[in-house]
């Protein structure tokens, strides 16, 4: 199977050239096939992804217009509800669950003729930088099988990566789609906060959570971005935004011309710790930026090297919170017990994984009486110091340049055992979830092991269309 | 050591966890570890700023209002019905581990 754009397969199925549904039979011919080493499936909903392909079959075979997704095929995250298909958001406490409603992201992508293919692995209620805290089991990185594909979205990035899926949604809380992205090279975009709705999204740290997609080529990541985002009176966080569109934004030349495009470099993000490959990578993209006719600037994100501490406060605070929900009362798992609270207590003793209890306490830890000021408020008062930082840069650039992550994707079980190794893998990319700024990882090259690298780009609140603009001229490139 | 042994035991009650025996030792460390790391945010004078609860905050709050009048962007008219409509009774049940048809079911709370 060739490497397909949506637009390649949109045309295909208009043209009669093909059917949605021989795609979509392709499609899990080589899941099951690829898939058995790879992981990244947690369930496949076949039926629902046929009687799909079947309603497109029928408008092309009659001739209508086909809607902008028509019968591609696409995975989900396993922590978007799909209506009457399991979701279990990696974890064994939601081992049975069938949600009775969609999650608007994917029920934006069916209504645009998006044929979802299943439910894709990730760490346990999205908690992790590697996918190895999936409670079902590990994802290989289809580059180098003995590496981690990145978390949590990993199953989402491996899929792409793999070509089990033309493209696919995860969800982004530190990082969770870029870094998998950039491990994998792939096209990882999380958006805006606001910008795409939340609702029948399993939360994990509802301040810090966004859905975006993962794709092949930056152009079709704008196609989903533009299918998902937009005003859901179902989250009231979801901006009453217009939505441009993204893909006719990409063609529109980096060099403008009055202005060029200004290019921000923060030295914070070029610091100890970065591989010095990755650097080296990283570097010659941000030249390929500057020969496209960009002005690379330097600027300084002065905070930087606060935005993980303040990040593991923040978001594990709301964790605590989010899954308290986890009770074994109206769904999941129930351990047996004689009373109420001893019914509660081993219900999430056995429901959860370590890493989700590590944070859970971490998080009740911050927000008990006595370390709520210290920890907590601090934490939010340097979130506003980090955002200010971003604030700052964007009066003198409009999009600025870094590595996705400090590494290439490690090797499985390397920093299984080490918590704080594990969440210093977000260094680069939790920034722009405390400030709510949109981010993109596309691949700018691989190491001397193959090992792909990830360029990361950031712009302004509400402004994609720029920052896909810029990722566009830079694929080109390449 | 910040947290200690007694701490854990705290926090994991509050949190509703019982934890075993080696997932208490774990966590004492990986608390202590990851606490110590975080100690750093003291490095910064934060006596002026102010806390930031959420990204939706920086765009409709009108600074010029007052208490709750402020975050008048984010309010909308009443729906009638609900903006989605309830799920069936028997829907709400489907997922729940014990049910007797009408209630979710659970050990007994009251001792009499």
């Amino acid at each position: 199977m060739a490497v397909a754009t949506i637009d390649d397969i949109r045309g295909a199925i208009a043209e009669r050239k093909t059917t949605a549904a021989t795609l979509a039979h392709d499609f899990y011919s080589r899941i099951k096939k690829e898939d058995l080493e790879i992981g990244a499936f947690l369930t496949l909903c076949e039926e629902r992804a046929l009687a799909q392909a079947g309603r497109i079959d029928a408008m092309a075979a009659e001739g209508k217009p086909l809607p902008p997704l028509a019968g591609v095929p696409l995975a989900i995250k396993d922590v978007m509800m799909t209506s009457g298909v399991r979701t279990t958001a990696g974890s064994k406490i939601l081992d049975d669950f069938i949600p009775p409603y969609d999650c608007t992201a994917v029920a934006r992508l069916e209504a645009a003729g998006a044929v979802i293919l299943g439910k894709l692995n990730c760490d346990e209620f999205a908690m992790g930088s590697s996918t190895e805290n999936s409670a079902y089991h590990v994802v290989r990185n289809p580059r180098d099988k003995s590496r981690v594909p990145g978390g949590s979205s990993g199953g989402s990035a491996a899929a792409v990566a793999a070509e089990m899926a033309v493209a696919a949604l995860g969800s982004d809380t530190g990082g969770s789609i870029r870094q998998p992205a950039s491990f994998c090279g792939v096209v990882g975009l999380k958006p805006t906060y606001g910008r795409v709705s939340r609702y029948g999204l399993i939360a994990f740290a509802s301040s810090l959570d966004h859905i975006g997609p993962f794709a092949k080529t930056v152009k079709d990541a704008a196609l989903v971005l533009r299918t998902i985002a937009g005003r859901d009176p179902m989250d009231s966080t979801s901006a009453e935004l217009p939505v441009p569109d993204y893909v006719a934004e990409l063609e529109k030349p980096v060099r403008g011309s009055a202005q060029p495009l200004k290019v921000g470099v923060a030295k914070e993000y070029f610091g100890a710790g970065l591989d010095p490959e990755v650097r080296a990578v990283v570097e010659a993209a941000i030249q390929k930026l500057a020969e496209l006719g960009c002005e690379v600037v330097p600027i300084s994100l002065p905070h930087t090297e606060y935005a993980i501490p303040a990040y593991y406060i923040v978001a594990t605070a709301e964790a605590s919170a989010n899954l308290a929900r986890f009770d074994g009362v109206r769904y999941g798992f129930r351990a047996k017990a004689n009373t109420l609270s001893e019914m509660y207590r081993k219900t999430r003793d056995g429901g959860f994984g370590m890493e989700v209890k590590r944070r859970i306490m971490l998080g009740t830890y911050a927000l008990s009486a006595g370390y709520y000021d210290a920890y907590y408020l601090k934490a939010q008062k340097v979130r506003t110091l980090l955002t200010r930082d971003f604030d700052e840069a964007f009066k003198k650039v409009d999009v600025i340049a870094a590595p996705t992550c400090p590494t290439p994707a490690f090797k499985l079980g390397e920093k299984v055992n080490d918590p704080l190794a594990m969440y210093l893998a977000d260094i680069y990319t939790v920034t722009a979830n405390l400030a709510g700024i949109p981010g993109i990882s596309i691949p700018c090259g691989d190491n001397h092991e193959k090992l792909p690298i990830g360029l990361q780009l950031f712009a302004r609140h509400f402004d994609e269309a720029t920052l896909l603009r810029v990722a566009h001229a830079y694929e080109q490139t390449r | 050591m910040k947290v200690t042994d007694k701490d854990v035991a705290y926090v994991a009650d509050l949190a509703n966890l019982d934890l075993t025996g080696e997932e208490r030792a774990r966590m004492l460390r990986d608390l202590n570890s990851i606490l110590e790391y975080i100690e750093r945010l003291g490095e910064l004078d934060t006596g002026n700023v102010a806390p930031m609860a959420q990204v939706s905050d920086r765009y409709g709050v009108d600074e010029s209002r007052h208490g709750s009048e402020r975050f008048a962007y984010a309010i909308r008219e009443d729906v009638k019905d609900g903006l989605r409509k309830s799920l069936p009774h028997q829907v709400a049940l489907d997922n729940a581990p014990d049910t007797d048809g009408t209630f979710f079911e659970v050990p007994k709370v009251i001792e009499r």
